[in-house]
């Protein structure tokens, strides 16, 4: 209720925004009610034209590409959405602890981010994943746990920003313990650049997602999800069929959708009410 | 004759929540040649977006939007761009608050003063230089040959402050306009800035808009003074009669302004257990050089200690010492007769619980995204581990004993002015109950109405509960008004300490002497009066 009340105030920006995130929700939702076909039944031709049989046209063994959509947000925004959510938690209590608690424990979580930040992610994957298998839950922590070093990185610095003023010391006089200080004292004022990353790793997962599917450690065809879509016709581009760029405008669409209300709450967080 | 500097009519507006509202609502000035102008109020008062408009000038998110301000006959809001530009700098200069923050610390301070004659093809910058070491001299800063080649950092606070005049005295200026160029240095350093500033503009004839809240140091320096609150003239005169014959009742309440002394000696007197001692502490942040020396202080039930010295003497690291925060080199620190932990994680809640803090910057000190319930509750919740109902009664106690309405509860630390934020911090160590308040310069970032508020709550506060207070403050004023006993630091020492009393009438140590004359008083001739003693003493 708070929420909606809250929309009301909103500027038009966040609402679009809203409205943008909600389209894919449902759509990912209702995926199997609302598409003319099957996840993974071939309907007809190689890359065939929009016709009325195919609205979006078909991809690149000739699946119907607005099936895929459909399908594909699901597998999309789910996985995006679960590891973006565990990197920023595994992330952020890491970063916080290495903040408050400084000392050793500083320097051996940095150092060990330091190495793992060393290798390039999409190498690590690789061989996280070739050991492993590729499971979407293993997909899943693998990307999580290689993002959770940046958001390791950005929370300490804003963490020790926040760390130094005098109500952390208040209450570490009071006999606080670091839970408290971390949840209650420091969380809450470092939420601003928090969420505004959240934003943007929520994007660079599926991309990264669609680097690896390219690579064939991804997700694993014929389940469909929009990076992997995009890199699968891209081929198609040098003949002329814009195919790929459904796909794309999908992750486009969402990705500005997501952007949009990330805008609007750190407007809210900002403490700034006016728009200027 | 025209004046030099005509300001009729001015209204400046700032823009809030997308409005915009007057933040100078129609004030008229004049300002002759070599007179200075002392512009004085609180915060908010519209001193300082009066004194930039002297140039012309708005902070961004501000805007002139009527009047006239003319300059030696050039109506200022009417030239261009270009013509303004000519005239800051060269004709008006401008002296800000925090000369720390203002010097760029990337260039020597030369190469400083030399940038805006040069800038304006007044001079080349050999020229600059030798004017400048001429200023320098003028100025009394030592060694004046060689210090315009340090860097910002490597001068103390007094001789960036004046070497931030000497830059707006580089092109002789008609007018200087000085933003509390003292307000951020210790008694004994504002001393040596305002004896600087007063000759220089004596020497060179030049006017001067002086704005400060601190009626006795404007008193020293300015040949009439206008008060000014919420954006209106409250009055103006020459300085000897506005500090002899007030008219307006908020001028009188500003001269009367530390006037509040604490009535006989605290409560509780001398039991025979000091309840906290401090025995013999050294304390270190490098583990080499030591920050204070051989520390011995006792603090008695219901009594204040103030603990007085400049910055830099190490008042602040002996309240993290006594706190926990900095374990000491050597010595020891006992509770109630009973030796504490030096480290803060290895102390009991207990004695957590009986010794509270409040801090200088109420902003810091309270968390923001924390409503004014969870503030005050914290601490109840966390020592007492009450019952929700019997917290939020407890919360609205201590509310009213602050003198806060009841609903301010649902607050955000955002929705406070300054000197509410300061009560309630002193809120949330009261939820604590303590026996012993550590005060770290709490009034000084407050207006001084505010401040005095302030102490008189703190003092009412300790009559009824019998708190201690360790009061840390460079202000002597404020030791005046709320000390049983006086300790005096200087460099990590305590170089003498005793009671109040004693103390103030004779000071036995050359530094108390010197800092306890250096605390501005309400007479126009008492800087000149002063001068003239330690030059005859020396």
């Amino acid at each position: 209720m708070a929420f909606l009340q809250l929309l009301r105030e909103s500027p038009i920006s966040a609402r679009i925004g809203v409205a943008m995130i909600l389209f894919n929700i449902l759509a990912s939702i209702f995926a199997p009610l609302v598409a003319p076909y099957g996840e993974t039944e071939i309907v007809g031709d190689v890359w065939a034209p929009m016709s009325a049989a195919n609205w979006l046209g078909t991809d690149q063994v000739g699946r119907d590409m607005l099936t895929r959509l459909l399908y594909g947000a699901r597998n999309t925004i789910a996985i995006a959405f679960a590891t973006t959510l565990l990197s920023f938690s595994v992330g952020i209590v890491f970063g916080f602890l290495a903040a408050t608690l400084k000392g050793w424990v500083d320097q051996v979580l940095s150092r060990v981010v330091d190495i793992m930040m060393a290798f390039p992610t999409l190498v690590f994957a690789l061989m996280v994943l070739s050991v492993v298998g590729t499971s979407i839950p293993t997909l899943i922590l693998v990307i999580a746990l290689l993002d959770s070093t940046r958001v390791y990185r950005l929370s300490r610095a804003v963490a020790m920003d926040i760390e130094v003023m005098e109500f952390v010391e208040a209450a570490r006089l009071r006999g606080e313990r670091i839970w408290w200080l971390m949840r209650h004292e420091i969380l809450p004022n470092a939420m601003p650049p928090l969420v505004a990353e959240f934003g943007l790793r929520f994007c660079f997962v599926f991309l990264f997602i669609a680097a690896l599917s390219f690579l064939g450690l991804g997700i694993q065809p014929p389940t469909a999800d929009w990076g992997s879509m995009v890199r699968e016709n891209a081929g198609a581009i040098t003949f002329g069929i814009f195919v790929p760029l459904w796909p794309a405008a999908a992750i486009a669409f969402l990705t500005i959708g997501v952007n949009l209300v990330v805008d609007w709450f750190l407007h809210l967080a900002s403490g700034l009410k006016d728009y200027e | 004759m025209a004046s030099l500097l005509e300001i009729h009519n001015l209204v400046i507006e700032g823009c809030h929540d997308g409005q915009w509202l007057p933040i100078v609502n129609g004030i008229s000035l004049r300002l002759e040649k070599g007179q200075v102008l002392g512009l004085i109020g609180e915060s908010g008062a519209g001193k300082s977006t009066l004194g930039l408009a002297a140039m012309a000038y708005t902070r961004l998110g501000c805007r002139i939007s009527s009047g006239t301000i003319v300059f030696d006959g050039l109506p200022l809001l009417e030239l261009d761009k270009e013509e303004r530009r000519k005239i800051r700098g060269t004709r008006i200069a401008y002296v800000a608050q925090s000369a720390a923050a203002s010097f760029n610390p990337a260039h020597r301070l030369i190469t400083q003063y030399a940038e805006t004659p040069v800038q304006h093809g007044i001079m080349d910058f050999h020229t600059a230089e030798k004017q400048a070491i001429d200023i320098y001299r003028r100025l009394l800063l030592p060694d004046p040959e060689h210090i315009g080649y340090r860097y910002p950092h490597q001068v103390s606070g007094g001789q960036l402050q004046r070497a931030m005049v000497a830059m707006a005295m580089a092109c002789r200026p008609d007018i200087i306009v000085f933003d509390e160029p003292t307000t951020a240095l210790d008694v004994t350093t504002q001393i040596e800035v305002l004896a600087a500033i007063k000759n220089i503009t004596n020497q060179f004839n030049t006017a001067a808009i002086y704005i400060t809240h601190d009626l006795a140091v404007v008193a020293q320096i300015a040949d009439r003074i206008m008060v000014l609150r919420h954006g209106d003239l409250v009055e103006e005169n020459d300085a000897r009669r506005i500090l002899a014959e007030p008219r307006e009742e908020y001028t009188r309440q500003l001269l009367s302004v530390r006037s509040f002394k604490k009535d006989g000696n605290g409560a509780g007197g001398h039991a025979k257990i000091p309840f906290l001692k401090v025995e013999g502490v050294s304390a270190s942040y490098t583990g080499r050089e030591l920050v204070l020396e051989k520390i011995d202080i006792e603090l008695h039930r219901g009594r204040t200690v103030a603990l007085v010295g400049e910055s830099g003497s190490g008042k602040s690291t002996l309240a993290r010492v006594i706190t926990g925060l900095l374990p000491p080199v050597e010595g020891r620190i006992l509770f109630d007769g009973a030796e504490l932990p030096p480290a803060l994680s290895a102390r009991q809640r207990e004695h957590l619980r009986q010794m509270q803090m409040i801090y200088q910057m109420p902003d810091t000190a309270l968390n923001p995204r924390h409503r004014v319930r969870k503030i005050i509750g914290r601490p109840l919740s966390f020592y007492f581990g009450v019952t929700a109902a019997d917290r939020e009664k407890r919360i609205l106690e201590l509310l009213e004993m602050i003198e806060l309405p009841a609903d301010y509860i649902g607050r955000y630390p955002g929705e406070l002015s300054g000197g509410e934020k300061q009560r309630i911090c002193i809120a949330r160590a009261l939820a604590a109950d303590p026996h012993l308040i550590i005060c770290d310069e709490v009034t000084s970032a407050l207006d001084q109405l505010v401040a005095e508020e302030i102490l008189k709550l703190l003092h009412r506060l300790q009559r009824e509960l019998g708190v201690s207070y360790l009061f840390i403050t460079h202000d002597l004023a404020t030791v005046k008004a709320i000390a049983d006993e006086i300790v005096v630091m200087l460099r990590g020492r305590i170089v003498e300490q005793g009671e109040k009393q004693a103390v103030l009438k004779s000071p036995e140590n050359a530094y108390t002497e010197r800092l306890l004359s250096s605390v501005p008083e309400m007479d126009p001739d008492w800087l000149d009066r002063l001068l003239e003693t330690r030059e005859a003493a020396a």
